[in-house]
């Protein structure tokens, strides 16, 4: 290989510390799409980001195409069982190879001129070869690929850091509440079932921004929440408990290491059986299926309809996964202006027949519970996110102010690890992580992709 | 078992059940075959200006008008996969029962649903309006295409795709007892899908 070159064109250089403040961040870093740039390799192949859940490539030769920031990525088991991110890149000339969103193949060949890949990424043909003089068994010509590919209990994460930590080190505490989020379903078993796929035009950080942001949900949720409420006498259903003073209530934020974090609401909701599904909003189904389960299964029927009721909590793993109610939302950026946010629904799998003949319901029930979210809820933060936007057009009104509880120490507690609890509403959250980002930021990371199989 | 007044689909939803998903995805299989496709002029004359009323209302957001045109026990159902799936095993864009088109055309009333507000204009164009029957004498299945044209915070954008709908023969007209909307892009990350298609 050559010796790094000088770019053409002198890069811009950035004084994070003076855009990034302990109270408040500049608006450039929504706006310029040369901070976009180096986002996409500080930010995104510097740290483990999410790719894709292993219920999406369960056998061998499956794959799914991913991003890892905008690199086009195919996520595949490969035919020995191995799971790599390959680039969706050609080494000839740039082609993308494989243009399905997912399936089966022992081997991608690329349409324009017909090089052949392996499904490990190597190379295995390349048409009239006699018209070269190289040696084409050299790992150079395999299809690039991400060095570190791992799953955490289904969870398929990838970094192009060759000093990252481990993904269980990464992760840290926030393992906790993933944990807990799996182990609720038989056998701590999940499987994807489709998606609410959504977009909107405003830089990805507006969605991080907003991930345990307890502070818009009465405001930018108004409309859900009345209608959620519509039908009875009180606000009991959804998430009604951000109402009047949330942060003397139960609702809890974790700010973890790494820019992780975490909103808790499980104790808002009473520990009794069937008390999640008490305060789920009404839904096709419910009470045809209720009235099923309490019939055949007295016992355990609010058991299996607190499994198909939303989990209250808001696990955020940077910078791309957030897993909140059921839901795997995926984040991903497409430009400085404009973000992907996928919210993979999931089933309950129910690998030893724990639940028997009540597996079917509770998924008929769960698929419903899903798309309540990102049809009647997301659509207006997504309309709001767009709308700061549109409002950072204002040069001379440059900062984002994240200062909720800053000076007020008594607002916050030592949760152990390197994790701060605060209340419902706070911002610490994004402080936290806006240090991590500027940290990042200021580094060049080790990016080794590889082409050795 | 509940009081008739439970019953009621407006506030509670009995009727959806694995019967209910299953004939439903039984009905929006392999439904619109030439063999049985029905020529009749009149009929389709008829069925092409319950669309264009249907269209006419959303544009105009008459919703409780478009609301009346439903059957009592009744789906809305926007497949998140070109292949359509079935709904009581994956997620779609939006499956609503009789409560849940309430629920949303309540919800747009708030004033405070802020992907709609203020709300979007749009003008729907439905053509290719074709017939097919169905087992049921008084059951008809219609395929139309749309396009929608929609005005969007100062923006001009389309929606496009096509329907199935399935309708009863009621004594002046009809009645809607399952809309399907296919968009061509449902599989693809939509941006503030919040109008009513
Ligand atoms: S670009 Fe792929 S074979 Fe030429
Ligand atoms: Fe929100």
């Amino acid at each position: 290989m050559t010796t790094q070159q000088k770019p053409i064109l002198p890069e811009r250089v950035f004084d994070f510390d003076s855009l990034v403040h302990e109270d408040r961040v500049h608006r450039s870093l929504y706006t310029d799409p040369a901070i976009f740039d180096l986002e996409m390799t500080r930010i995104f192949g510097a740290v483990w980001v999410y790719l894709a859940h292993e219920s999406q490539v369960p056998q061998p030769n499956d794959f799914v195409r991913a991003r890892l920031g905008r690199r086009p990525l195919i996520v595949v088991r490969d035919s020995n069982g191995v799971l790599r991110a390959l680039y969706n890149r050609c080494t000839h000339r740039g082609a993308t190879v494989c243009r399905r969103d997912r399936g089966s193949a022992k081997a991608f060949q690329c349409p324009y001129h017909g090089w052949t890949y392996l499904n490990t990424g190597k190379l295995s043909g390349v048409p009239w070869p006699e018209g070269y003089s190289c040696d084409f068994s050299r790992p150079e010509f395999n299809l690039m690929q991400v060095p570190r590919v791992e799953s955490y209990r289904g969870l398929i994460f990838a970094t192009l850091n060759a000093d990252a930590p481990s993904l269980t080190d990464y992760l840290g505490p926030v393992r906790r509440p993933i944990d807990e989020w799996l182990d609720r379903h038989p056998g701590g078993a999940l499987e994807v079932r489709e998606a609410n796929r959504l977009k909107f035009n405003g830089n990805w950080k507006l969605l991080y921004d907003n991930s345990a942001d307890g502070y818009h949900v009465v405001f930018s949720h108004r409309s859900l929440l009345m209608m959620e409420n519509r039908l009875q006498d009180g606000d009991g259903k959804g998430m009604s408990y951000y109402k009047d003073s949330p942060d003397s209530g139960p609702v809890k934020l974790y700010s973890f290491p790494n820019a992780h974090h975490f909103k808790d609401k499980r104790d808002a909701i009473p520990k009794r059986p069937g008390a999640l599904w008490a305060i789920e909003g009404l839904h096709p189904g419910m009470e045809h299926y209720e009235a099923a389960l309490r019939r055949d299964f007295p016992d355990r029927a609010d058991a299996f309809l607190d499994l198909a009721s939303s989990e209250p909590v808001n696990i955020n793993v940077f910078p791309n996964l957030h897993i909140l109610g059921n839901h795997i939302q995926v984040s991903e950026p497409l430009s400085v202006t404009e973000t992907a946010t996928t919210w993979y629904g999931t089933a309950v799998v129910d690998p030893d027949g724990e639940l028997g003949a009540a597996l079917g319901p509770v998924n008929a029930l769960r698929m419903r519970t899903q798309e309540q979210f990102p049809t009647f809820g997301e659509v207006d933060d997504l309309a709001n996110f767009e709308q700061i936007q549109a409002g950072l057009a204002a040069e001379e009104d440059a900062w984002i102010y994240m200062h909720r509880g800053l000076g007020l120490p008594e607002r916050y507690s030592d949760g152990g690890d390197g994790t701060t609890i605060g209340p419902a509403t706070d911002e610490v959250f994004m402080r936290d992580y806006m240090r991590v980002y500027r940290r990042l930021m200021q580094t060049e990371p080790a990016i080794a992709p590889t082409r050795e199989i | 078992m509940g009081a008739p007044a439970q019953r009621d689909p407006s506030t509670s939803s009995y009727y959806v059940g694995d019967a209910f998903y299953a004939a439903l995805v039984r009905a929006f299989t392999d439904w619109d075959r030439d063999e049985r496709a029905i020529a009749d002029p009149a009929r389709r004359d008829a069925v092409r200006a319950f669309l264009e009323r249907e269209a006419r209302l959303l544009d105009r957001g008459d919703y409780a008008a478009w609301l009346a045109m439903f059957a009592p026990e009744c789906a809305y159902w926007v497949p998140g996969t070109p292949e359509r799936g079935d709904p009581s095993r994956e997620i779609t864009v939006a499956f609503h029962d009789r409560r849940q088109l309430e629920d949303r055309v309540y919800r747009l009333g708030t004033g405070y649903a802020w992907s709609q507000a203020p709300a979007s204009r749009t003008v729907r164009s439905v053509s290719n309006v074709e017939l097919f029957a169905t087992g049921d004498a008084g059951i008809v299945m219609v395929r139309s295409n749309f396009l929608i044209a929609e005005l969007l915070d100062g923006e001009l954008r389309h929606w496009a795709g096509w329907a199935g709908h399935r309708l009863e023969t009621t004594g002046d007209g009809f009645s809607i007892l399952a809309k399907q909307v296919n968009l061509i892009d449902c599989d693809r990350n939509l941006r503030n899908p919040s109008i009513t298609l």
